[in-house]
This record gives C-alpha cells, sequence and structure tokens, in this order.
C-alpha cells in the first residue's frame, strides 16, 4: 500500500471533527427536529446546531491543548449549551472519554475504541439506557463494537464499520416503542418513527470519519 | 402564530427582565448562566432551595422565588430543561453553608440536567440533595415509560420545603419532607386546546375544536385518552377518580384542594371546577382543609385544568399556613 493508513487520532483531526459537527448538525437540522416533532418535543435539531455552534467558537482557545483537554472543553460547552436529555449524554459522553485522553495529543486505535468504550459506559449510566429502548445507546452501542481494532486494520476501516453498525442500530429503532424519554409517554404510538438521538449519533460518527486525513 | 412577543429568540430573556423590573424588592436575575435568586440571599443559617425547569410554565418557578419558598430558579428556554451551569451558579449564589435542596421535576431532560448539576456541585466541595416530583397518575407504569411526570404538587412541595427551610430545619429533614410531600400528593390534567411553542411556531399537538385530551402532560404530552368535550361536572368526576384511587386516600383523610389552569382558562372556569371538585372530595370523606385556586403551573397558553390532592397532617398543614412573600404566592406577611 503507498498510501498512508491512518491508525491514531491526533488533537489536530479531533478539532477537525468537532469543525465538522457543528457543519453537519447545522445542515441536519431541521431532519433531526423533524425526527423529534414525531416523538419528542422537536427541539434536538436546534439543540444539537446550537452546542456544536458553541464548540466550534471554543476550539481557537482548544486547539494547542492535548486531545484530554479538548474533549473536556467539549463536554463543559455541550453541557452548557445543548439543554434536553441530550446535552448532559452528550456532554457525559465526552467528559469520560476525557479522563482516557488527559495529557495526550495522540490516541492510538486501540485507545480511541477503549476511551469512546469509557464515554459511552459514563453515557449509559447517565441516561439509564439499555439497548432496545429507543434511545441513541441503539446506536452507539453496536458502534463503538464495530470500533474494535482487528488485524490489519486502520481507524478509517474502523470508522467505516462504526458508521454502518449505527445506521443499522438506528433503523433498528424505526419499529420499537421508547421506553425511555419524552417518546415513552407516546407508548405504542412511538413505533414507526427512528429515534432522532440515533441519527444525531451516526452524524457524529460520519463527522469524525470525514475529519481524518485523506489517505 | 399570534402572541405578545418581539422575537422567539429573546422571549425568556425579555420576560426575565421584566420579572425583576416588576420585583426588584422580592428577585435578582443574573443571565448567561442564568437564573433567579432571593434579592436577600444567601440567607444565613438557612437551607437553600432550588429548582427549575423549562420556561413556559410560569409563574412556575421563578414566580415562587422569596422569602419562605423558592431561593432560585433556574428558567430554560421554552420548554426545554435548564442546563447544569445554571443550577451550579444558583448554588453557589444562594447556599450559605446549610447545604442545597433541588426540587426537579422528573422529565428526562430535567433529571438529567440535574443530576449532573449536583455532581458538579459536589465536586467543588457543596452540599447538595434532590428530590424528584413524580405526582402525575396520567402516566401509568413506569416500568414502560420515563415514569410519572412531575406537575401539581411540585409548588406545593416548594412552599412546604421553603418554610421549613425558614424555619431552620437540617437539608436531609427538608429532603424528607420534600419526599413526603411528593409521596402524598397526586394529580392530573386535561386540555382542551393545544399550545405553541414560540420557536416552533405551530400548535404542539392538534386537537379539533370539540375534543379534550384527558390526562395531558404540561408540555402538551398525550394523554390517557382523547374524547368529546363534556360539562364541567363529568369532567371533574373523570379527574377526581384516578386520584382518589391512586393513593388511595381515605375517608377521614386531611387534604389540600389544588385546582390549577394551564394558561387559557380563566378563574371563573377555575371556580366551577373547584366547586365539584369539593363535592366529589366530600363525598370520598375527605376533608378539604386547605385549598388553591388558580394559574400557578401553566402550559403556555394552553386551556385547561390539573387537579391536584395533598394529603395534609399535622406535620404538613402548619408549614402550608407559614408566611410566604414571593411574586406569586403571597400570604401571613
Amino acid at each position: 500500500m503507498e498510501t498512508m493508513t491512518v491508525n491514531s487520532l491526533d488533537s489536530a483531526t479531533v478539532v477537525r471533527w468537532m469543525q465538522h459537527c457543528a457543519e453537519t448538525y447545522q445542515q441536519h437540522k431541521d431532519e433531526l427536529t423533524a425526527l423529534d416533532a414525531a416523538i419528542g418535543d422537536a427541539d434536538h435539531g436546534a439543540n444539537m446546531a446550537r452546542g456544536f455552534t458553541a464548540v466550534q467558537g471554543k476550539l481557537d482557545g482548544l486547539k494547542d491543548k492535548d486531545i484530554g483537554a479538548i474533549f473536556k472543553g467539549v463536554a463543559m460547552t455541550l453541557i452548557s449549551t445543548v439543554g434536553g436529555a441530550s446535552g448532559p449524554l452528550y456532554g457525559t459522553f465526552f467528559l469520560q472519554a476525557a479522563s482516557g485522553a488527559n495529557g495526550k495529543t495522540s490516541l492510538t486505535q486501540e485507545e480511541v475504541a477503549a476511551d469512546f468504550a469509557a464515554g459511552l459506559k459514563g453515557l449509559m449510566s447517565r441516561g439509564k439506557a439499555v439497548v432496545g429502548e429507543k434511545t441513541m445507546v441503539d446506536a452507539l452501542v453496536p458502534a463503538l463494537d464495530a470500533l474494535k481494532p482487528v488485524a490489519n486494520d486502520t481507524l478509517a476501516a474502523a470508522l467505516d464499520r462504526a458508521i454502518a453498525a449505527a445506521r443499522k442500530g438506528a433503523d433498528s429503532t424505526v419499529p420499537m416503542v421508547a421506553k425511555k424519554g419524552r417518546a415513552s409517554y407516546l407508548g405504542e404510538r412511538s413505533a414507526g418513527h427512528m429515534d432522532p438521538g440515533c441519527l444525531s449519533s451516526v452524524l457524529l460518527l460520519e463527522a469524525l470519519k470525514q475529519a481524518l486525513p485523506s489517505g | 402564530m399570534k402572541k405578545l412577543i418581539n422575537s422567539p429568540e429573546n422571549v425568556v430573556h425579555e420576560a426575565l427582565e421584566g420579572m425583576v423590573a416588576a420585583h426588584a424588592d422580592l428577585i435578582k436575575v443574573q443571565f448567561d448562566p442564568t437564573f433567579i435568586m432571593r434579592a436577600d440571599a444567601p440567607v444565613k443559617n438557612k437551607v437553600a432551595i432550588i429548582s427549575g425547569g423549562g420556561s413556559g410554565h410560569e409563574p412556575m418557578h421563578g414566580g415562587f422565588v422569596g422569602r419562605g419558598m423558592l431561593d432560585a430558579a433556574c428558567p430554560g428556554a421554552v420548554f426545554t430543561s435548564p442546563t447544569p451551569d445554571q443550577m451550579q451558579a444558583a448554588t453557589k449564589a444562594v447556599d450559605s453553608g446549610k447545604g442545597t435542596l433541588l426540587i426537579v421535576k422528573n422529565y428526562t431532560g430535567d433529571v438529567m440536567n440535574f443530576e449532573l448539576a449536583a455532581d458538579l456541585v459536589r465536586a467543588d466541595g457543596g452540599q447538595v440533595e434532590s428530590v424528584i416530583i413524580d405526582d402525575d397518575v396520567a402516566v401509568k407504569d413506569s416500568t414502560w415509560t420515563a415514569g410519572r411526570r412531575g406537575v401539581g404538587a411540585t409548588i406545593l412541595a416548594e412552599k412546604i420545603c421553603g418554610a421549613a427551610a425558614e424555619a431552620g430545619q437540617s437539608l436531609a429533614e427538608v429532603r424528607d419532607l420534600c419526599q413526603k410531600v411528593n409521596a402524598q400528593g397526586r394529580s392530573m390534567g386535561m386540555a382542551l386546546t393545544s399550545c405553541t411553542v414560540p420557536h416552533v411556531g405551530k400548535p404542539t399537538f392538534d386537537l379539533p375544536e370539540d375534543e379534550i385530551e384527558f390526562g395531558v402532560g404540561i408540555h402538551g404530552e398525550p394523554g390517557r385518552t382523547r374524547m368529546k368535550l363534556k360539562p364541567a361536572d363529568e369532567i371533574v368526576e373523570m379527574l377526581m377518580e384516578p386520584i382518589i384511587s391512586d393513593l388511595p386516600y381515605k375517608s377521614g383523610d386531611e387534604v389540600l384542594l389544588f385546582v390549577n389552569g394551564l394558561g387559557g382558562t380563566p378563574q371563573i372556569e377555575l371556580y366551577i371546577i373547584y366547586r365539584k371538585a369539593l363535592e366529589v372530595a366530600k363525598r370520598a370523606g375527605l376533608k378539604v382543609t386547605r385549598n388553591l385556586v388558580g394559574s400557578y403551573i401553566t402550559s403556555l397558553e394552553m386551556a385547561g385544568t390539573s387537579i391536584t390532592l395533598l394529603k395534609l397532617d399535622h406535620q404538613l398543614t402548619p408549614l402550608w399556613d407559614a408566611p410566604v412573600l414571593t411574586s406569586a404566592l403571597r400570604w401571613g406577611l
């Protein structure tokens, strides 16, 4: 292979990731809101766009820091600007991911998988949700499982697997009856719609893939 | 959308500016992070009580900030939970050193943001306890949902706990008292009309002219059933039955009967509701020794009502009667 293989995640890529997030949530704002209007309170698109636009505004001050510090800055910004349930959930994800990345300006593929797994553990404990309850967990659990390194792996290949798994997980929420969040009050009427948190999770992973240096 | 606003983005901010101008003797307002606090906070040797939630339910919670009730209230965007930095900053501003009780309504976003706030306050060495209010009997089963929602009992808890804190009770005592109010309070509501969130611009749900949503939540969450409009007396019977049978309230119980308007229902109709609710309570053998009738926990301009019963006793009644001085509730002073 003559092309460069990317097997680590460095600070500059993390910063690009966050810039891509700000763009993608702005682009998909109406789509996320429409999903949320069907089974929630129609604010997910606006909340995510507001949160990551605020993150984008903080990047100048974070870009020379280690990945732990960047994740912590992202977490605190999301926590204080997103609101609803997704603010504390994504905020907790980055806050927990930050602790494994403290002082590091680059993470190996193994470290990325372990770090994100720690983030997901925190998110699940905050939301008290498990797979099958029609929440973002339905996309994130299979995605982070697929992110684990295999033989002759690259981070880009692992992310492709994770994105595909997240999309599949998101699709699996369509027929589900919600058991968590505001959608749960709809009971059977929540079936037939994708969970909006699943779509925002897919977008988060796709933004990371876009941020990887092209090989 | 027909509203007396300037722009949807500025609704909460401009309302707070007006509120603090009108009640400068009682409250102060901080922005970014945003919270309403007692003008004289922190009050020495007193447990601080903080609540909060999405805006659009006024006078809850900001209208209950003042002597004998809340020390601070954290308003989110309309129908959106406040963020932890608001509760963290509010706690810092009003905690006198005796600790802080967070009174949280059971909505997923509110619970998570308040939990995270409590974590942050504890990490800074602060003393904080949380109580989650979930009194809405319209939600049947918490195994299959996010659990019962917090509605009318919230402000009864804020009043009673506020009086206890004013009397010098400890954080653990005030927390236990809040749990007791929640355990002894039950509510149910119904809507005649939907409401329009300013930044959404269209009604939260569609309700035909001749239908009502029974068991509705304060953000327009769907209720138990939808049905044709009925006379007020029949609606009251249908609201009271699930409330009374849930705790259950028993013959001889002393209760507080709270008839609440959801924002678009006039006081004249609330008295029609109260009249019948009192009759139903008496028929069940309940002694209504205290009452509250008015629009205190609203859903913007939604027309409708909610009824709350709280079982009283020698501990709760004097705390309900204790003086209170806030923009929305005031007596005994």
